[in-house]
């Protein structure tokens, strides 16, 4: 090959790095870590009532409490941390996080109402782990890793209590909606910018 | 197209020579790429984006420092000292300059059809 041809394969490559390394960039900064931990710590509280319930109903009616406040919760952590590190929420990785991260959201309210119509809550808490999960994969997937690590731990965790007892669904819950959470939340927030 | 014009008049070593040494480089050519892709970055952010260790990091940032390229600002989060990087308006300028380089060599470059 010649010195031209080195040349031009040597600008294409590093326009090629250019745009990856923006690309990586830009797709980072979303998710809020002290967010993610605050809304663990709300869910392992909600874990803890569902389990005192009187019935399948009040439960319900926790966990939907709990789904609300986490959704708010980490919208407040989301605003705060897009402002402190610069990134618009209107930015096409910010929309593409939410585009992915939604639909499987609202499939799980939706099947939440229909199972409460049917006041069939068997599948509730493995469906909604395993949804969430499979949110956050594909809401994260050109995210930071632990986000991915933790849309998978969601999904396996789903697989399991969908196969596990039902009075195994409230441990289930505690462990993902709060243990994982906090978990990744801790590890996202200390190493990637809050 | 002033970059281009001026590739079309020097010899091909020329034009390498002529490239923004500073940027060139690779892992400060990826710091550049990263804080012209958004605002600001910390220290884990552009350490865990470009897969660097602190020390080759801590080299590169300082060297782009040290040019006005970039602004390190420090500060505590709780009791952790951070950095946090930005893009000066002369980096940027470097920056969009090299990108513009670049396209001009790829356009000089290109191989001839037979």
């Amino acid at each position: 090959m010649g010195l031209r041809a080195d040349m031009h394969e040597h600008a294409l490559d590093n326009l090629k790095y250019i745009r990856s390394t923006m690309e990586n960039t830009t797709a980072f900064t979303a998710v809020p870590g002290y967010g993610m931990i605050l809304v663990g710590c709300s869910a392992l509280v909600a874990a803890w009532l569902g389990n005192g319930a009187k019935s399948r109903e009040a439960w319900l009616a926790i966990w939907t409490a709990e789904g609300m406040a986490a959704i708010l919760l980490g919208f407040i952590a989301l605003i705060w941390k897009a402002n402190h590190s610069g990134v618009s929420l209107l930015s096409s990785p910010a929309r593409r996080f939410g585009l992915g991260f939604a639909p499987p959201l609202l499939a799980g309210a939706i099947f939440t109402a229909s199972a409460a119509r049917a006041n069939h809550y068997g599948e509730v808490a493995g469906l909604w782990l395993l949804l969430y999960g499979s949110g956050v994969i594909t809401g994260g997937i050109s995210s930071v890793r632990p986000v991915l690590l933790m849309g998978m731990a969601f999904m396996a965790l789903g697989a399991v209590a969908l196969f596990t007892p039902g009075e195994f669904n409230d441990i289930c819950l505690a462990v993902g909606f709060g243990g994982l959470h906090i978990v990744f939340g801790i590890w996202i927030a200390r190493n990637h910018g809050g | 197209m002033a970059a281009k014009a001026h590739l079309d008049l020097v010899p091909l070593p020329q034009k390498a020579v002529n490239l923004d040494q500073l940027i060139h480089e690779r892992v400060r050519l990826g710091i550049v790429s990263a804080l012209a892709a958004t605002k600001k970055l910390s220290f884990g952010e552009l350490k865990e984006i470009l897969n660097l260790t602190d020390g080759n990091l801590s080299i590169h940032a300082r060297k782009l420092e040290d040019a006005g390229y970039v602004t390190c600002r420090k500060y505590f989060l709780g009791r952790r000292p951070q950095s946090e990087y930005e893009l000066t308006a002369t980096g940027k300028k470097a920056f969009e300059k090299y990108v513009n380089h670049m396209e001009a060599l790829i356009q000089a470059m290109k191989p001839k059809e037979k």
